[in-house]
């Protein structure tokens, strides 16, 4: 089957011609499946954010070529058009572009654009706010009556709302607390679920992405460093540490411990890992 | 794209207009401005196009850049020609239909007026493209002190200036951002009639005006934890001298309009 999304060897430069020319992306070959759960880890500028804009068409390649199904999505203005609605794209700090006097009416505005009926537009605007975890009683409310996290939430559901087939979000979590943000991952990975749609999750936190993402992508300086699997990706934490990332504690402990001359293995991200790891070492019994 | 607005842009450089002190680039920008409105002749302009070619190549600023500054207002300058190419009445005749008539005169009139204007949208151009917003502010308040004694408040005036020039890129940064989040979620903003097109402005304005309170209420918290109370007693971190090139430029410039002075004596 192919790639749902696809990029051919995507390049973009901004303000070219001028002294402030700047290459962001080059080259980039990239696939995603039905289904899949992607993240992009990189530092700030590293060329992340450019690259997902490019996924549903709001920036335009310098060079290359993005396929959605298949096309290309630049092939006429209807298809980019079309490819915004397939492909949702949620920004970084999303809260800061709602505009409209209740919650419903901000989540309707995507499936609005859609020229959908009324009962339609209802159906979805419930259904997002409740993958968002967002109750009847928030809906009807002025958006800047709530907290930074439902904020956070009612702009991600405007996103959902229009049912696209990839959902990609731009770091979700920055600036949320410890709560919130474990919340807004699980509800997204609850919604990936159950919908089967593709996601695709920009982030700095590599305790949010080590356990929930199926594959990984590590930009640098406008490329693609490394792709794999987590396992594979946080196996590597030397290369990540050069490139100024980090990998997630647990694994520093886990590389700490076979320093100290434990066979502990190289690839362990999550706590359950180290944890059964660690129990097996001890002769498979949970307390001694 | 709004990222292409070169409008009041500050391109960063080392070249000796750079590093002219703003009060002497502004005087200049003035002297310039005068010397363009008395020129009649075309040995005038010849000099005055000489003065503006040599600023230009000084400051190492990409030619294109500088002609991609005028575009904007290629409609107003096109306007401009037609109008004085029309309605400047000669006595040389070369067409006339309907109430108008195209004369020598009027394209002569024509295409002066908008050498003057290409001109002046230039050499303005060359001031903001050299001169960093925070310098062009400084060099406003020390030319602008004299007003102190008549009381004008020169210093929050010019605050105030150096506050809105240094948030014209985060507002259009931020508008750029609102505009691509409005359409991934299909906004559109090309299509339908006029009342259209501004409703969906809305999605815009909305999270455009919310962010620009925040922004001034954080920035006037901010310039108050640091102790800000006006300009009395405030005292600078870079000191403005001026410096010999300085000199130098004031005394071509000088030059230029005393050259552009004698032509008009002469009658050219």
């Amino acid at each position: 089957m192919a790639p749902l999304l696809k990029t051919e060897k995507l390049t973009h430069i901004y303000s070219v011609d001028t002294p402030f020319e700047h290459v962001a992306i080059e080259n980039i070959d990239f696939e995603a499946e039905r289904g899949e759960y992607l993240g992009i880890i990189g530092q700030t500028g590293s060329g992340k954010s450019t690259f997902i804009q490019h996924l549903n068409g709001l920036l335009k390649p310098t060079s290359g070529t993005v396929f959605y199904d298949g096309r290309d999505i630049h092939e006429s203005k209807e298809l980019t058009r079309g490819v915004r609605f397939k492909v949702g794209l949620v920004f970084q700090y999303p809260e800061y572009q709602l505009f409209e006097e209740t919650v419903y009416k901000d989540i309707a505005f995507g499936p609005k654009n859609m020229r959908l009926d009324e009962k339609e537009i209802d159906g979805r605007v419930r259904e997002a706010a409740g993958f968002v975890g967002l109750g009847d009683e928030v809906l009807q409310k002025s958006p800047f009556e709530l907290s930074g996290g439902q904020k956070r939430r009612a702009a991600i559901a405007g996103v959902i709302a229009m049912r696209p087939e990839v959902l990609i979000l731009d770091e979700p979590t920055a600036g949320l607390d410890p709560k919130g943000r474990d919340e807004i991952i699980l509800n997204i990975r609850q919604y990936q679920r159950s919908t089967n749609s593709t996601v695709i999750m920009v982030t700095h936190s590599m305790e949010d992405i080590a356990r929930t993402v199926d594959r990984l992508l590590v930009f640098n300086k406008g490329a693609i460093l490394m792709h794999g699997t987590p396992a594979q990706v946080f196996s590597k934490s030397g290369e990540l540490t050069a490139v100024g990332l980090t990998v997630p504690k647990v694994t520093l402990v886990a590389n700490r411990l076979r320093a100290l001359g434990l066979p502990v293995p190289g690839d362990i991200y999550t706590i359950e890992q180290l944890k059964s790891v660690l129990t097996a070492l001890r002769g498979g019994r949970e307390h001694a | 794209m709004l990222k292409d607005i070169t409008l009041g842009q500050f391109f960063p450089g080392d070249s000796v207009v750079h590093r002219l002190d703003p009060r002497t680039k502004l005087i200049l920008t003035l002297v310039y401005i005068v010397a363009l409105f008395s020129a009649k002749s075309y040995y005038s302009y010849a000099l005055m196009l000489f003065a503006l070619v040599a600023s230009v190549l000084l400051s190492r600023i990409n030619f294109k850049t500088i002609l991609r500054s005028v575009k904007p207002l290629i409609i107003v300058i096109l306007f401009t020609f037609i109008l004085n190419m029309l309605f400047t009445s000669g006595a040389h005749p070369i067409a006339h239909f309907w109430i108008f008539n195209i004369s020598y005169e009027g394209i002569r009139v024509a295409v002066t007026m908008i050498i003057r204007l290409v001109m002046l949208i230039i050499g303005t151009f060359l001031l903001t493209y050299t001169t960093s917003p925070i310098a062009l502010t400084d060099g406003l308040e020390h030319l602008m002190n004299p007003l102190k004694k008549i009381r004008v408040p020169v210093h929050e005036l010019s605050m105030m200036m150096s506050i809105a020039l240094r948030f014209i890129p985060t507002l259009i940064e931020e508008t750029d951002k609102i505009i691509s989040a409005q359409k991934a979620r299909g906004a559109d903003f090309e299509s339908g009639n006029l009342i259209r097109r501004a409703k969906a402005m809305l999605p815009i304005l909305v999270p455009l005006f919310i962010s620009a309170f925040r922004r001034a209420d954080e920035l006037a918290v901010a310039m108050e934890s640091r102790c800000y109370h006006g300009g009395e007693g405030r005292t600078r971190m870079k000191q403005l001298k001026l410096q010999r090139r300085d000199v130098t430029a004031l005394i071509l410039g000088a030059l230029v309009l005393a050259g552009v002075m004698v032509l008009m004596s002469f009658g050219l």
